[in-house]
């Protein structure tokens, strides 16, 4: 029986999470932390359900930092979730990753610049990218589901097949207005 | 009451029958102590990341359930990861350990007065997380005795603090090139340097 294809136009705008989950199982990602995000909500639960992916959940957003560091030098690969607040809860943490040149990917849902109803998001919203690239990580940024499918994809070559620390930056305007 | 144990003799007695253990060292004199008896591939002493230690003991833990962990830590180190401990009990890793060298000063910045001394307890923190087991040490016999109790599997994580004299002995330096240790450590672990 012939059953439809999906439009992959439709598809992955409408399932980037799905596409993203793909992408760190093809990346062979072993471990996942976060601090929740509603952006992240349906990642965080599609590598919360997978059995061979260890879920760590934070207090705050640094020690994700140091629980990639070991998993990498234990020989696994691990990837980061948290909004942008919680970048700045990082930022000394990620001298580990820097001097030590340990792979780290990063995926940061943005809010404070879209749309956002809360006025507490902004200052840290602002400070975002270049308080990661003070410290010496390589920020991404997508703004489109597709590109941020490419983005996700090329990042974690590059984080974990060139020992780069890496921030994805995934924009407000893509994940939607958080409803009140 | 005042300790008086010497804490380069607590490190060796706890590390004497090591075997495979891996073993990550926090800021400060626990790095200097780990590397006074004896430097070895299975260490990574942290010369930063304060509040890091245990959390880069779980992701190693998680990556290497096969293997016995020690994140051999100080007070002012693992007070500034205070919320690691929830999530480490949380993860309920069964082969990660944390031993708190507990001098009860930040010694590396003139020795003033830290929290543990004052009345906070990393024990009784620890236990409130889910720690399947915790002590408090004051004497090389039980020093000794929980290295023999370390060397058994635990089912999950187990948390000791060893008081220790507030002294400065001298620095044992380990290097701080962190992509050599790192390299050095998982070619320990049968992994390519990349």
């Amino acid at each position: 029986m012939h059953s439809p294809q999906p439009d992959l136009e439709a598809r992955t705008s409408d399932d980037w999470p799905a596409e993203l989950y793909r992408i760190l199982k093809a990346a062979d990602v072993r471990q996942m932390s976060y601090v929740p995000d509603a952006g992240h909500s349906q990642l965080i639960r599609l590598l919360s359900a997978d059995r061979d992916v260890t879920t760590n959940v934070l207090t705050t957003e640094e020690e994700g930092i140091a629980i990639a560091a070991g998993a990498w030098l234990g020989g696994q690969r691990s990837v980061l979730l948290m909004q942008s607040s919680g970048v700045g809860n990082c930022i000394n943490m990620l001298s580990l990753s820097a001097i030590g040149r340990f792979p780290l990917l990063m995926l940061v849902t943005m809010r404070g610049e879209w749309a956002e109803f809360n006025p507490w998001q902004v200052p840290m919203s602002r400070a975002t990218q270049p308080s990661l690239e003070a410290i010496g990580l390589k920020v991404m940024r997508a703004e489109t589901a597709d590109d941020l499918v490419e983005t996700v994809e090329s990042a974690a070559a590059l984080a974990y097949e060139s020992d780069q620390q890496i921030a994805v930056l995934i924009g407000q305007r893509l994940i939607g207005k958080k409803k009140w | 009451m005042q300790a008086q144990l010497d804490r380069r003799a607590a490190v060796a007695a706890l590390l004497k029958n090591r075997k495979d253990t891996l073993v990550v060292s926090g800021l400060g004199s626990p790095t200097y102590d780990l590397h006074s008896v004896g430097d070895h591939d299975g260490n990574f002493y942290l010369w930063g990341a304060m509040g890091g230690a245990a959390l880069i003991g779980l992701g190693l833990a998680q990556a290497q359930p096969g293997k016995r962990v020690l994140a051999l830590t100080g007070d002012g180190e693992q007070l500034m990861g205070l919320g690691g401990i929830a999530t480490i009990g949380v993860a309920r890793p069964h082969n990660l350990d944390i031993v708190v060298i507990d001098n009860q000063h930040f010694g590396e910045t003139g020795m003033q007065a830290s929290h543990t001394g004052r009345g906070v307890d990393l024990t009784a923190i620890a236990a409130a997380c889910g720690f399947i087991a915790t002590g408090m040490l004051r004497t090389i016999a039980e020093v000794e005795r929980l290295a023999a109790q370390l060397a058994e599997p635990g089912e999950g994580p187990r948390l000791f603090v060893i008081k220790v004299l507030a002294e400065n002995p001298p620095r044992s330096l380990p290097s701080r090139d962190a992509v050599f240790i790192k390299n050095r450590f998982r070619a320990h672990l049968g992994f390519a340097a990349g």
